[in-house]
Parts: structure tokens; C-alpha cells; sequence
């Protein structure tokens, strides 16, 4: 098979689900782009999808997929841009179903669609005990409260839509650095077996994952890191050339910025050993990556290099896990301290009276110590107390938030903008099982005048 | 002087494990942050957190380490019940730690 083209274009599209879509926009209008990518599914975003699916057959995928379709697929066909993302979450058939449906009431005349699907691996694994990786204990004990289990695929399925001429590929769990790479083996026919190619082009899906975040996104603050047109922060985009030049740039007068520590930051994130970022398609080292700015917002990624992949793939196991209850009240001006900690008192002791395990609850004062107990703050002058507690029952975790309202009239003077909140907790901890436990499949859905 | 004067961070988070980076501003202060901003010191500076091991990886090239945390999420992001699950203020509170400036001074000038 020949390389199709020198050079393409991949453009990060969304961060996370409920990312903006007016940086997307301008990335697909002027990005000069042949793919965008969108990704979209949180760790434990697909658990919360499976349940949505469980109630109606045709749904489960992602929330804001006809919004993202309806926006982009006219931007993307008169461009020639393929689209690529997990919207697919626990159902990539009925999303794909759904971007048909809207294709035809946009007028499409001819589209195609692939839904890779196969990472729901909730039967299979069923029959062996596997030992949760975080909690070390055996999966069985958890097996009544399981709601999904999702291996990350990697490149391969991806590929193989490609290859069969997919406009639009729409997936659910897979690994998110491997929705940016596919493209690049498909289009420079690239060896998947590769570890070096495979850890260089990793670093790139890595780099582009978050889309702001290496744009200065989630980086910039009031001291050495300012930077400009913080309203509208500009999404990135990888440039890659066959012979495996990458540089990271973005749309040209795009808010943001991209520089060497944006890269830097941005490759440090969510990872441990920088030798051995472990994905389903090769153990990635980050270790000796150096960064080089070509010219202004455009940065040359160097030294990503990979060994052999572990042969296992990761499995999220969703799983119900009690409720959480809790309730707010803010306490302000004169010794507001003193006095949110009279309320906290009271509060801890009907705790204890009610017989809650220290572990299930927390009581804090934000403005003081909420966000690190290690670190609390002098003496402010507005601190609000803020109560959480893990329940079985959501009757239980309704009482909190009472129990916080309830300190306007029996509580220490002054409590104000009470606060009361519950949530069904969906837990998520992983498994690794052998990669050909899993049987990918990949559903066409077309359109044709 | 604080930390956060020489250099930048930022949180990342999995399960019960955040990660840390340090980057330092100035490439050339690699070997001061190698040298004094030890796993120990991370993990007394974060005591009533971190309920696990702190490993501080190298990243030489681009003068950065990774600090990763085990056991510092209350559980993790899917069942903490923090106000910030998945800890991304950690890198600000880690920009607080004080560093000796005298000492800070005297690597500067044996770097001339």
C-alpha cells in the first residue's frame, strides 16, 4: 500500500464531553485539517452511559453527540475532514444510528459511518476471578453492584474503519491517545508493530488529548505565565509528516498559547513513569522527549521512543457504590471562623451520634481547609462549612443535607446560603485481562443517494 | 521564598494515585529542584493526605520531575467526597513549599 499524502493534519476537538464547540469550530474552519478528533469519555462517564443504556435501548452514548454532529459534519464534509471520537460511550451502534439520522435532515447525500465496538467485556470477564488492581480484592465481591466493563482498545479497530473508508468513526472505550494516532498508520501505512513509531505518535495523542490544555488552557495564571485572549483559548492541532516529524501548532491568531512549558506541562499530565506510559498499543517512554519551537505557537516534539506492548488490556469496572449526601452553610464577618466551627461541632457530634464511620464522612470549611487539610489559611473572614457523608441508602443521604439546612434556626447566628445535595456514587476501579479476550467489531452505517 | 518563584506544576489525576509535575522556569535550576525537593519533603509537606508511597521521576531533558502520590485522592475521584476530587489545586499548594533562598542564591552563583 502507498502513503497517501506527505503531511496530515489532526485536530483536537473537544477535551472532555462537555468541552466548548466555538474553539472546535475555529479549529475545523481554518486548521486545514484532514482529521478531528473528538474526545470525550471521562473514566467513569461510560458506567454512567451503561445505565442510561439499560433504560433505552438506543441510547447510551454521549450526551452532547447530536450537538457536536449537527454542528460539525456540514464544516467537515465541505472540508474533507474525517471525523474521529468516543462519543460512542456504551452504545457506538445507536450513535452511529443517530449521526445517520441527522446527516439525513441535514441533507447528507452520502455518508458512511463506522461504530467499533467489542470493548464491553462484561460477560467474558465474568468468568475468572480477577483481582481489582486498586483495592486488591477479587472482583467477584463486587459483582451485584457492577454496571459495565470496558477494556480501552487501541489502534487497530480504528484503523481497520479507515480502511474501509469511513467518514466518520465513532467508538466507545478505547485508549485516548489512540483516537489521534490511528490516522497517522493509516495514512503513512506506518508498522503497528513498531514500538518506536508507536511511541512518538503517542506522544502526540498524548499532547492533544486535553485540546486547551497544551494551549495554555489550565496553565496560565496572574504571575510568569500570563497570557493573552484568555476568553477564547485556540484548540490544538498535530502537523505530522510521513517520515515522523511532529510539531504541535494551532490555528493562526488563536487565543493561547503554545510553548515549550505548555508542552511540558501538558506531557507530564495524568501520567507516572515517564519511561513506561503503558497503552494497549506499546509501553510509551517519555523520558527523553526534549520540546523545540519552530516559530510562534509551534512546537517540534523529539525523542518519544517505545518498547513492546504488554500484550494485556486495561478494563474499567463501573460499579454502584452508595450514595453521597451533602449540605453547605457559609458563615461571614465577625469571628465567622469561631462560628462555622460551633456549627461544624455540632454537626460531628450528630455524626457520631448517628453512627457514621469517620472514613464516610467528611466536615471542612471552605475559604480555610476544604481544598487541602495540609494548608489551612489564616484568618478569613467568609468561610463556608461544608458536609459530606458515603450512605447506603439515598433516604440517608437526603438526611445530611437537612441536618446542614436545619443550622439556619438551631445553628450559631448568622448561617446563610444553605446548600443540600445527593448523588448515587458510580465507582470505577480496573482489571487487566489478555488483549485476545476481546472480539472488536466494526458496524457500518451508510447513506447513499 | 516559595517554590513557585522557580518553577511551574501542574496536577493530573488516576484512581487514588496525583501526579505532580515540576518544571523548572529556568532549565538551568534542574539540579537545585534534584537536589532539594526530595519525594520525603513532598510527602511531609502533603502529611495528612498522602496515605501511600510519593516516587519523584526524572525528566532531565526537559528539566522537570513527576511527583506521583499514591493514595492521595480520599479514595479517587469516582468516590471521594472532597471539594476538589480530583485534586487539581495540589500543584498551587505544592508552589507554596518554601525553599532556602540563600541556598537557592549560592547554586545561582556557582552556575556564573
Amino acid at each position: 500500500m502507498k502513503p497517501r499524502k506527505s503531511n496530515i493534519r489532526i485536530g483536537s476537538g473537544a477535551g472532555f464531553s462537555g468541552d466548548l464547540l466555538e474553539p472546535a469550530i475555529e479549529l475545523a474552519e481554518k486548521g486545514n485539517l484532514d482529521y478531528l478528533v473528538f474526545e470525550c469519555l471521562a473514566e467513569r462517564t461510560i458506567a454512567l452511559a451503561q445505565l442510561q443504556k439499560l433504560k433505552h435501548s438506543n441510547k447510551g452514548y454521549d450526551p452532547f453527540l447530536e450537538q457536536r454532529i449537527k454542528t460539525f459534519l456540514p464544516i467537515c464534509l465541505r472540508k474533507k475532514i474525517k471525523i474521529i471520537s468516543n462519543m460512542g460511550a456504551a452504545n457506538p451502534i445507536a450513535a452511529a444510528d443517530k449521526i445517520i439520522e441527522i446527516a439525513k435532515e441535514l441533507g447528507v447525500k452520502e455518508l458512511k459511518v463506522v461504530a467499533v465496538s467489542g470493548d464491553d467485556v462484561l460477560e467474558s470477564v465474568q468468568n475468572k476471578d480477577y483481582i481489582l488492581l486498586e483495592s486488591k480484592t477479587p472482583f467477584s465481591k463486587l459483582l451485584k453492584k457492577v454496571v459495565s466493563a470496558n477494556a480501552y482498545l487501541g489502534i487497530n479497530p480504528i484503523i481497520k474503519a479507515l480502511e474501509q473508508g469511513a467518514d466518520i468513526i465513532i467508538t466507545g472505550r478505547v485508549a485516548d491517545p489512540a483516537i489521534y494516532m490511528a490516522p497517522l498508520f493509516y495514512e503513512f501505512d506506518w508498522n503497528t508493530e513498531d514500538p518506536d513509531i508507536l511511541g512518538k505518535a503517542t506522544a502526540m495523542g498524548h499532547l492533544l488529548e486535553c485540546a486547551a490544555q497544551v494551549c495554555g488552557g489550565y496553565f496560565y495564571d496572574a504571575n510568569k505565565k500570563r497570557i493573552a485572549e484568555t476568553e477564547q483559548i485556540g484548540f490544538p492541532l498535530a502537523d505530522v509528516s510521513q517520515d515522523a516529524e511532529f510539531k504541535i501548532t494551532k490555528v493562526q491568531n488563536s487565543g493561547g498559547i503554545i510553548t515549550k512549558a505548555t508542552c511540558k506541562e501538558q506531557l507530564i499530565y495524568e501520567i507516572h513513569d515517564p519511561k513506561r506510559y503503558i497503552t494497549p498499543d506499546v509501553i510509551a517512554d517519555f523520558s527523553n522527549i526534549s520540546f523545540h519551537e519552530v516559530s510562534k505557537d509551534c512546537i517540534k516534539i523529539n525523542g518519544a521512543t517505545g518498547i513492546k506492548k504488554t500484550g494485556k488490556l486495561k478494563v474499567s469496572i463501573g460499579y454502584k457504590d452508595g450514595f453521597i449526601g451533602e449540605g453547605q452553610i457559609s458563615y461571614g464577618g465577625y469571628q465567622a471562623r469561631e462560628r462555622a466551627a460551633l456549627a461544624l461541632n455540632v454537626i460531628k457530634r450528630k455524626f457520631i451520634r448517628l453512627g457514621y464511620d469517620e472514613n464516610d464522612t467528611i466536615c471542612e470549611l471552605i475559604g480555610f481547609n476544604a481544598l487541602s487539610k495540609d494548608h489551612p489559611i489564616g484568618k478569613p473572614e467568609e468561610v463556608r462549612l461544608r458536609v459530606a457523608v458515603r450512605t447506603n441508602t439515598l433516604d440517608e443521604a437526603h438526611r445530611i443535607g437537612y441536618q446542614l439546612e436545619a443550622l439556619y434556626t438551631n445553628g450559631p447566628a448568622g448561617g446563610g446560603g444553605a446548600y443540600k445535595s445527593v448523588k448515587e456514587i458510580i465507582a470505577v476501579q480496573s482489571i487487566l485481562i489478555d488483549e485476545n479476550m476481546v472480539n472488536v467489531h466494526l458496524t457500518t452505517k451508510r447513506l447513499n443517494s | 521564598m516559595k517554590l513557585g518563584e522557580i518553577a511551574h506544576s501542574r496536577a493530573g489525576d488516576k484512581g487514588n494515585i496525583s501526579n505532580l509535575s515540576l518544571i523548572a522556569y529556568e532549565e538551568s535550576d534542574y539540579e537545585f529542584l534534584k537536589e532539594h525537593i526530595t519525594p520525603q519533603k513532598v510527602k511531609t509537606f502533603f502529611k495528612e493526605r498522602i496515605k501511600g508511597t510519593v516516587t519523584r521521576y526524572e525528566l532531565p531533558k526537559i528539566a522537570a520531575f513527576n511527583f506521583v502520590l499514591k493514595g492521595s485522592l480520599y479514595g479517587g475521584v469516582t468516590r471521594s467526597l472532597a471539594l476538589d476530587p480530583h485534586g487539581k489545586s495540589l500543584s498551587s499548594y505544592f508552589l507554596l513549599m518554601e525553599i532556602d533562598e540563600n541556598a537557592y542564591c549560592a547554586y545561582k552563583k556557582s552556575l556564573d
